[in-house]
């Protein structure tokens, strides 16, 4: 999303702290203003609060001034069924059970998305006894063969967006954002669809 | 979640107490699958292996778990993995009960992780107080599971050569055995639920243990672990995770197990990368064998030379100089070695598989001099 001026586009940069919260940053913004270069770093959420990865436009002075007005609150979500939180989890590197999926989902979003690549969908094996469950075990049959569909809009956005890492490290600013622009109609096409949108970056 | 309100230890139904198992006797003598050296491309590919990752719904995960939730984890498991047959025999083997010598073979033999063998889970588990499993098929090991690792329960089966497709198919087989007495915890936005996000989905892994002399000895190992970075493939050492390299031995597995079918999974490693990885690896051999193949005898008889008349053995030397034969013999440089007795002996030089042989504790000293006695008594008769 243009942060005011050009905007470049994301691209990423592991192990970069999120400007706003100590969460890693996994939303890297570069944009021209009056022809200075402006990066901004932010996480998941605090890119969704920002307006960074919404769909409405945020001027830049703006998100600074969001930015500036500190830290936002830690997330304190804890599991019902165990207790975990996400400062737990990150500390002790696995999860208490399977419904801390389900209770942890905003934080762990940024993490799938990392370790699988920007994929949000099983796509694959199902227990028996699902398929054997009427309507869901047949919806989830359906699924898996759209997700494989999806999967390859997946590894492209993901190609893509190393293009665009690689483009705007090399200043080829008018390169970068015409990825930018041909990642945004992948993007969009994907927040059509409902089920793959969630948790996407 | 289970919350039992036995005190810990306690056991935790009326069923009799069963025994832990027992570790087949002289089992450090027997050959394993993975080092059978047969198989398709089996002078590049050690073996192919499929794990899985399950864990059971409404089961807290092992790390969170009280010891009471795990025994009953365990006992949950135990019925139903002891009804299939993982080879011709099964063993089961409890390793909270079991000594460290026990454990240090199996982690040797391939059939249990660094972690499952030390006992060492996070702050709150501890060997003692973690029950804990392995079940695998005699008498080849190709078949695996442990009970109460990271997960609730990690199969494996592993294939010698290049047969990646065939140790799916007999895991999948396994595991949908298993399915039918067990509840997985399974998503279906997420798939299969794991303790640790990074196995979220299909919970499974491929990997290949890869020999490498040529491509090390060109200095191109490098291009191959940025090239499997590139696809997301992780190279790890002999011993898995955080293990080192030696003796040119690698393995390559996939890292991604979300958005994935496991037959793309498969693929990926299978029909893209690792054609090319044994094509270059065979090449570069190729070339050592057309443009220095006075040097390459050299290296490999003077490899020969030390393993026949060192006194002193470490087992980082000696897997280096038995890859540098193994190589010898791939390509026909030594004739007199057959590559199986070499793979056992690649076995049988590991610390705790060499006490066992020796039938006594030896400390550092005891065991390079051991090693290098079992290795001059074992190339004398092949």
């Amino acid at each position: 999303m243009p942060i005011g001026g050009r905007g470049l586009g994301s691209y990423t940069a592991p192990g970069v702290n999120c400007d706003r919260c100590e969460n890693e940053a996994t939303v890297h913004e570069v944009t021209i203003s009056d022809g200075q270069v402006l990066e901004v770093h932010l996480c998941e959420v605090c890119a969704q609060e920002t307006g960074v990865v919404s769909g409405s436009p945020a001027p830049v002075e703006e998100i600074l001034k969001k930015i500036a007005a500190g830290k936002a609150a830690e997330p304190t979500a804890a599991c019902e069924a165990c207790g975990t939180t996400f400062a737990q989890f990150k500390q002790a590197g696995r999860l208490g059970c399977p419904e801390c999926y389900q209770a942890l989902e905003k934080q762990l979003g940024p993490i799938l998305d990392r370790a699988h690549q920007g994929a949000v969908h099983h796509v694959g094996k199902v227990p028996k006894r699902m398929m054997q469950l009427g309507g869901e075990g047949a919806g989830l049959v359906d699924r898996a063969a759209a997700l494989a569909a999806a999967q390859s809009r997946a590894e492209q956005i993901r190609r893509l967006r190393a293009d665009l890492a690689r483009a705007v490290n090399a200043e080829h600013y008018e390169q970068a954002a015409q990825i930018r622009d041909r990642l945004r109609q992948l993007q969009h096409g994907a927040g059509t669809d409902s089920e793959t949108a969630e948790g996407t970056a | 979640m289970s919350a039992p309100d036995e005190p810990n230890g306690a056991p935790a139904d009326n069923r009799p107490e069963r025994s832990g198992g027992k570790l087949p006797e002289r089992l450090f003598e027997a050959g394993t699958e993975w080092l059978r050296a047969g198989g398709e491309a089996s002078d590049v590919v050690l073996s192919s292996r499929a794990r899985i990752a399950r864990n059971l719904a409404g089961q807290l995960f092992v790390h969170k778990a009280a010891p009471t939730d795990l025994r009953l984890v365990l006992e949950a498991c135990r019925d139903v993995l002891e009804s299939i047959p993982l080879g011709a025999r099964n063993t089961w083997l409890e390793l909270h009960e079991s000594p460290a010598v026990e454990r240090s073979l199996l982690l040797e033999r391939h059939l249990i992780s660094s972690q499952f063998a030390k006992g060492k889970l996070g702050p709150k588990r501890r060997s003692n107080d973690w029950p804990r499993a392995v079940i695998f098929g005699l008498p080849d090991e190709r078949s695996a599971v442990m009970v109460n690792e990271e997960d609730h329960l990690r199969l494996q089966v592993i294939r010698s050569g290049l047969a990646l497709r065939e140790a799916w198919a007999e895991a999948d087989a396994i595991d949908d055995r298993i399915e039918a007495g067990l509840d997985y915890a399974f998503s279906p936005r997420l798939g299969y639920l794991t303790a640790c996000p990074t196995n979220v989905g299909t919970g499974v892994r491929f990997s290949v243990m890869l020999h490498l002399p040529g491509l090390r000895m060109a200095g191109e190992i490098e291009k191959v672990k940025h090239a499997a970075a590139d696809m997301s493939l992780a190279v790890r050492g002999f011993y898995g995770e955080g293990s080192e390299a030696f003796g040119d031995f690698y393995q390559l597995s996939n890292q991604t197990t979300l958005g994935k079918s496991e037959a793309q999974l498969l693929d990926e490693l299978a029909e893209k990368i690792l054609p090319e990885v044994i094509e270059y690896e065979r090449q570069s051999r190729q070339r050592l064998l057309e443009k220095r193949r006075w040097q390459l005898e050299d290296t490999v008889h003077r490899a020969i030379g030390v393993l026949h008349h060192a006194r002193l053995l470490g087992v980082d030397e000696t897997m280096k100089l038995l890859s540098i034969v193994r190589l010898g013999v791939c390509l026909g440089v030594v004739d007199t070695i057959d590559v199986t007795a070499l793979h056992r002996l690649m076995l049988l030089v590991q610390p705790t598989h060499l006490q066992q042989a020796a039938g006594k504790n030896l400390a550092q000293d005891g065991r390079k001099r051991e090693r290098a006695r079992a290795v001059r008594e074992r190339l004398a008769a092949m």
